[in-house]
C-alpha cells in the first residue's frame, strides 16, 4: 500500500516536473501472480509508449477480494482511470447506475465489432446496444489437465475422455494416487461441475439451464446425469486437502493428483515448472466429450470522469489495449487467448493451438459470468462446495437445491 | 425543593453534558442510524447499490430458507454455548491457581496471557498449521511412533466448529484469566481467614463466597466473551474459509459474502438484521435486570 503510495507520489512529483507530458491513469487489477504481472507489465509498457502514464493499482488477493474494493471506489465517488472486470455482469449495476463511461463512439470509430473474434465477446460488454468494456483476453474453464507421468505410474493409458478418465480412477487409486484434485475454494468445486454441464449434458443443456433458467429441465433426467458424472468426480476427489486452486494443480503437476478440472490459467503453472503439453501433461478441451470454448475472460471498464485530459487518456488507452501487438505480447505471458481473430500466435504452445483451432472454428459459447448474477453464482457456489464437501448428501438433494437456485435465479 | 432549583438540572454539569454531545451525536448517528438504515433497507431487493424497492418479507424467507445460513446459526449455537463455559472455567481455574502465591507467578501470567496479543488473523493461521494432518500435531505424534492417532478437526465436517474453537480459547482465555485474577486479589484476605475459622474447605469456600463476591467480575467476562462470539468471522476466514464445504460457515460470514461477493445487498442486510436482533433478544433481559433492578433496589 505504502509502495503504492509512493509511486502514485512520485508519478504525480514526475508529471508536475515535465509539463508537457503524461496524463496519469490509475488502472485497477488483480493481476498478481508472477505470470499475470508480467502480462499486465506488457500493456503498462505499451500505454506508456502512447505518451501517457501507466500508475498500476494491483490488488492482491483474488477477484473477489480485489471487485468489492474497486465496486466502493467508484460508488464511493473516488474512481480510478480504468478497473478490470470480468466481462458479462459483475459491473452490470454500475453501468445502470450511470457510473460507467459510455464507449459506443469509440468502438464504431475503431470497428470493434469487426476485429472483436469471437463477436459475443463484445455481447458480455454491451449493455442496452451501448459498448461499456474492452475485452482483452479469453479464459476458458472447460479443460481437464492429466498427469501423464501419474497415469504411468498406474500402469494405464493416459485417458481421451472423461468417461475413460473415471474408469481408470481405481488403478490410480490403488497407485496411491489422487484421482482428482478439486481444491476447497467454492468456485472451483462450483466451476468444475459447469463444466460437467457442458462436457457431460452438452452445450444445449448448459444454455437451457443457465440461459433460459428452465428449472424443470434442471430437476429433470438430462442434469441428472450430469449430477452422476459430479458425484463421480466427488468420490475421485475426496482426498485432496488442499485450498488454493494452483496448490491442486500443482498436485497434478508433481504427479501425486491424476488431474484436475481447472480453467486455462492452469497452464501457466505448468509452464512454470518447467513442463511440456503433450509430454509430461495432456490437456482435454471439453473433458474430451464437447469440445467448445466458453468466451469468459477479462475486460476493462472506464469510470465517468469529469476531467476531460483523463477520459483522452482513457481512450488512448482503450485503443492499446485491442492493439495487435500488445495482444500478442500480453496474451503470450498470461497463457489466455487473444480477442482477435487477425493474429499470429506462432509461439503457442499445443493447448493454446487446440484452443485458437475451437475458437477458428466456431465452437463458443457464453459462460456463467455472462449469464447469472453474482448472486446465483454464489448461491451456485454454497450449493457445490457442500456437496464436494460432504460424501453423505445424496445426488437427489444435490439436483434439487440446484433446480431450486435455477428457479429462483436472475 | 424549592421551584426555582427546578429548572438548574438541565444544566448542572453543563461542561460534561457539552463534551459528551460528540459522543452522543456519533452513538445516535452512526450507531442508531446506521442499524435503523440497515433495518430498512433489509426490506427491499437492493443488489450492489441500495434502493428503496420493498419487497416485504422476501429476504428473510430467503435467508431462513437457506442451508448454508442454518448451519452458520447452528455453529454459532455450539460455538457460543461451549467457548462461553470453556472461557469462564478455564480462565478462572487457571486464575485460582495462580493466585496460589505460587513463584514465577509473572511469568506464568505473561505466558498465558501473550496469546491475546495476537490477532485472529494470526491465531488462526497458527491453528490452521497446528492441526493441519500432515504437519501439525497428528504428523508429530505419528512421528512419534503412534501410527492410528488421528486429530484433523479442521478437514472433518462433523467436528470442524471444535477446531475453531480450540483456537479462540487459547487466543482468548489469557484476558479472562487476567480479570478473574484482578477480582481474586480484589476479595478481602479477611474473607479467607475467616472462612479458615470456620473449617470450611477451600472447594467450598471458592464455590459459595468468592464467586458470589465476585459477580461483578463475572458480568464483565460475560459481556466481553459474548461480544467476542457474535462477531467471531476473521477467524474462521483464516482457519478453514467456513470449509470443508460450508460446515464451519457463521453468520458473519455469510453477511460479508452475500453484501459483496454476491453483490446482494438486501440478503446480508437481512441477515445482519437477524444478528442484531439475536444481541437484543441477549442484551434486553440482562439489562433490564442489571439495571432496571438496581433503581428499584
Amino acid at each position: 500500500m505504502r509502495y503504492q503510495l509512493m509511486t502514485a507520489a512520485l508519478a504525480v512529483t514526475a508529471a508536475l516536473a515535465a509539463p508537457a507530458a503524461a496524463t496519469d491513469l490509475e488502472v485497477t487489477h488483480w493481476w498478481t501472480s508472477g505470470g499475470e504481472a508480467a502480462a499486465v507489465a506488457e500493456f503498462a509498457k505499451a500505454f506508456d509508449a502512447t505518451g501517457n502514464r501507466w500508475v498500476d493499482g494491483a490488488i492482491a488477493g483474488s477477484g473477489g477480494t480485489a471487485r468489492p474494493i474497486m465496486i466502493s471506489r467508484i460508488t464511493g465517488g473516488d474512481p480510478m482511470g480504468a478497473t478490470q472486470f470480468n466481462h458479462g455482469r459483475q459491473a452490470e449495476e454500475l453501468v445502470q447506475a450511470g457510473l460507467m463511461r459510455d464507449l459506443t463512439e469509440l468502438a464504431t470509430r475503431d470497428k470493434w465489432t469487426e476485429i472483436v473474434q469471437p463477436k459475443s465477446l463484445l455481447d458480455g460488454c454491451t449493455l442496452d446496444g451501448k459498448i461499456y468494456c474492452v475485452p482483452v483476453n479469453i479464459h476458458s474453464w472447460q479443460w481437464l489437465w492429466l498427469s501423464n507421468a501419474a497415469f504411468e505410474k498406474a500402469g494405464v493409458p493416459v485417458p481421451k475422455n472423461w468417461n475413460e478418465y473415471v474408469a481408470a480412477a481405481p488403478a490410480l487409486e490403488k497407485a496411491g494416487i489422487i484421482p482428482l484434485a478439486v481444491g476447497g475454494q467454492p468456485w472451483q468445486s462450483s466451476g468444475a461441475f459447469d463444466v460437467l454441464l457442458t462436457a457431460v449434458g452438452g452445450t444445449d443443456a448448459f444454455l437451457k439451464v443457465y440461459r433460459d433458467k428452465d428449472a424443470e429441465f434442471a430437476a429433470g433426467p438430462e442434469v441428472a446425469k450430469v449430477f452422476k458424472a459430479a458425484d463421480d468426480a466427488r468420490k475421485m476427489a475426496k482426498n485432496t486437502n488442499v485450498q488454493d486452486w494452483n496448490q491442486a494443480t500443482n498436485l497434478v503437476i508433481s504427479g501425486k493428483a491424476g488431474g484436475q478440472i481447472m480453467g486455462d490459467w492452469a497452464q501457466g503453472e505448468f509452464r512454470v515448472a518447467g513442463q511440456i503439453a503433450g509430454k509430461d501433461y495432456t490437456c482435454l478441451p471439453g473433458l474430451g466429450l464437447n469440445e467448445v470454448i466458453a468466451t469468459g475472460g477479462d475486460a476493462f471498464y472506464f469510470p465517468l470522469l469529469q476531467d476531460a485530459e483523463k477520459s483522452k487518456a482513457q481512450e488512448a488507452l482503450a485503443e492499446t489495449l485491442l492493439d495487435p501487438k500488445t495482444q500478442v505480447a500480453f496474451n503470450l505471458k498470461k497463457g489466455s487467448l487473444p480477442v482477435r481473430g487477425d493474429i499470429d500466435l506462432k509461439a503457442a504452445n499445443d493447448c493454446m493451438k487446440k484452443g485458437l483451432d475451437i475458437l477458428a472454428k466456431g465452437s463458443v459459447m457464453p459462460w456463467t459470468d455472462q449469464l447469472l448474477s453474482q448472486d446465483t453464482q454464489k448461491q451456485k457456489e454454497d450449493l457445490f462446495s457442500e456437496f464436494f464437501a460432504k460424501p453423505d448428501m445424496t445426488v437427489e438433494e444435490a439436483q434439487k437445491r440446484f433446480a431450486d437456485i435455477v428457479a429462483s435465479a436472475d | 425543593m424549592s421551584k426555582s432549583e427546578r429548572p438548574n438540572q438541565l444544566f448542572r454539569n453543563l461542561n460534561a453534558k457539552v463534551a459528551s454531545i460528540p459522543m452522543v451525536l456519533t452513538a445516535l448517528v452512526i450507531f442508531v442510524g446506521g442499524s435503523a438504515w440497515t433495518v430498512l433497507y433489509s426490506f427491499t431487493n437492493s443488489k450492489l447499490l441500495p434502493r428503496l424497492n420493498f419487497v416485504g418479507l422476501d429476504q428473510y424467507y430467503r435467508l431462513w430458507s437457506t442451508p448454508r445460513w442454518l448451519v452458520s446459526i447452528e455453529n454459532l449455537l455450539v460455538y457460543g454455548v461451549l467457548s462461553l463455559v470453556f472461557s469462564l472455567v478455564i480462565g478462572f481455574i487457571l486464575a485460582a491457581l495462580l493466585d496460589q502465591k505460587i513463584r514465577f507467578e509473572d511469568t506464568f501470567r505473561t505466558i498465558f496471557l501473550y496469546p491475546f496479543a495476537l490477532s485472529f488473523i494470526v491465531t488462526g493461521l497458527v491453528w490452521q498449521w497446528l492441526l493441519n494432518p500432515e504437519f501439525g500435531i497428528q504428523g508429530v505424534v505419528r512421528g512419534l511412533g503412534w501410527e492410528s492417532f488421528s486429530f484433523d478437526p479442521l478437514y472433518n465436517s462433523d467436528i470442524v466448529i471444535y477446531g475453531i474453537l480450540i483456537a479462540a480459547l487459547w487466543q482468548g482465555t489469557g484476558l479472562i484469566m487476567c480479570l478473574m485474577l484482578a477480582g481474586l486479589r480484589g476479595i478481602d484476605e479477611d474473607i479467607w481467614k475467616a472462612a479458615r475459622v470456620d473449617g470450611i474447605p477451600t472447594l467450598k469456600t471458592y464455590l459459595f463466597i468468592i464467586i458470589p463476591m465476585m459477580r461483578p467480575v463475572f458480568i464483565t467476562a460475560l459481556v466481553i466473551i459474548a461480544a467476542g462470539i457474535v462477531k467471531v468471522y476473521d477467524l474462521v476466514v483464516a482457519q478453514t474459509s467456513g470449509g470443508p464445504g460450508i460446515a464451519s460457515e457463521v453468520p458473519a460470514k455469510y453477511v460479508y459474502d452475500y453484501m459483496f461477493f454476491a453483490q446482494n445487498l438486501g440478503q446480508g442486510f437481512a441477515a445482519s438484521t437477524m444478528m442484531l436482533l439475536s444481541v437484543v433478544v441477549v442484551i434486553v433481559p440482562w439489562a433490564y435486570l442489571e439495571f432496571g433492578g438496581k433503581k428499584r433496589g
